[in-house]
């Protein structure tokens, strides 16, 4: 398992999430653990929180896991996915507050560097004051 | 409350918001992005098929049950912010009903939305009704009052400008509208008040 801190993208779209994995996989390479999810349960545009928890588990590291969201219920359903974890993951999963896609390959790169996760998720944040 | 009313209660919010699902959907794609009907309609079909199995549960665990599979399968930010809702009255459920024992379980369960939501009321969402129908509960409303005051209060939505929830991207656009969770949240209650009323509970 790769020490690094893992990506999880999510967004309504299933071609979004997984168009802006496919770049940070490029990007990055394949040091860092990275699962995206999208699309409501059933199918459709919206998220999914059962999809959510089960990316957090597959991008998941003991370094713990940044989420990139697009709009409101990805973020919503993701705050949801985080408080359903095991009590030992919680502490170690966080929301960027950052744009999906460019968010999603600073935060890589960053976790590429074998960076801590408060450090992942300030590079993917100071996007918003650029 | 005996399980046949509960049963009614559950069929009876779930067939209600399923068969508003069209006007939520309208009222959504007015100030938001269009899915709020799609989305309850689809959360409340999952409520439905679990309807046998939830309804024999005790009413605070019945609650929890139809929260989680709101959570899990309306795929928008109502999923948590309903299922949110319907959990946290679940836990606060009173052990005896009466009216206080309510109010105070529908204030904790408002309390958790609003912790949820980030949001408090007069932001234009589903809290600016769900508040004001806490306070009837508190003044000693019957159900045509709670009625009164859901409608009323979702009503009052139109010319808020929104500032939590999609909606708030549109800035002063997003007045002249009523909210689509304000909406939901008094046709909820409405859906409430007629199964009482044709149980004769209250």
């Amino acid at each position: 398992m790769s020490t690094n801190v893992g990506i999880v993208i999510v967004s309504h779209s299933p071609d979004v999430a997984k168009g802006a994995a496919d770049m940070v996989r490029q990007m990055v390479g394949d040091d860092v653990p990275l699962a995206w999810c999208g699309g409501a349960p059933g199918g459709g545009l919206g998220t999914s929180v059962e999809a959510i928890m089960a990316a957090i588990d597959r991008a998941w590291s003991e370094a713990g896991v940044a989420i990139l969201v697009d709009l409101g219920g990805a973020e919503t359903n993701s705050e949801m996915a985080i408080e359903m974890l095991p009590d030992e993951r919680r502490d170690r999963v966080v929301i960027c507050n950052a744009p999906v896609v460019e968010g999603a390959v600073m935060a890589g790169t960053e976790a590429s560097a074998g960076s801590p996760l408060e450090h992942v998720r300030r590079t993917a944040e100071e996007l918003r004051a650029a | 409350m005996n399980q046949a009313t509960l049963r009614r209660l559950i069929t009876g919010v779930a067939e209600t918001v399923i068969a508003h699902a069209e006007e939520l959907t309208a009222l959504d794609q007015a100030i938001g992005d269009g899915d709020h009907g799609l989305n309850m309609k689809r959360g409340f079909e999952a409520v439905l098929a679990e309807v046998d199995k939830t309804a024999a549960l005790p009413p605070a665990d019945a609650l929890q049950a139809t929260g989680m599979a709101l959570v899990m399968k309306v795929g928008g930010a109502s999923g948590p912010l309903y299922g949110t809702l319907f959990m946290a009255l679940g836990k606060a459920w009173p052990a005896t009903l009466d009216r206080a024992g309510l109010a105070d379980a529908f204030a904790a369960a408002i309390d958790a939305v609003k912790a949820r939501g980030k949001s408090e009321a007069g932001m234009k969402t589903m809290l600016d009704v769900l508040t004001p129908l806490l306070a009837e509960l508190r003044a000693g409303g019957d159900l045509a009052r709670l009625r009164v005051a859901a409608t009323t209060a979702a009503e009052a939505t139109v010319p808020m400008k929104a500032i939590r929830g999609r909606a708030s991207f549109l800035g002063d656009r997003s007045i002249g509208h009523m909210d689509p969770g304000a909406r939901s949240s008094s046709l909820i209650l409405h859906a409430i008040a007629d199964v009482l009323e044709e149980q004769h509970v209250v």
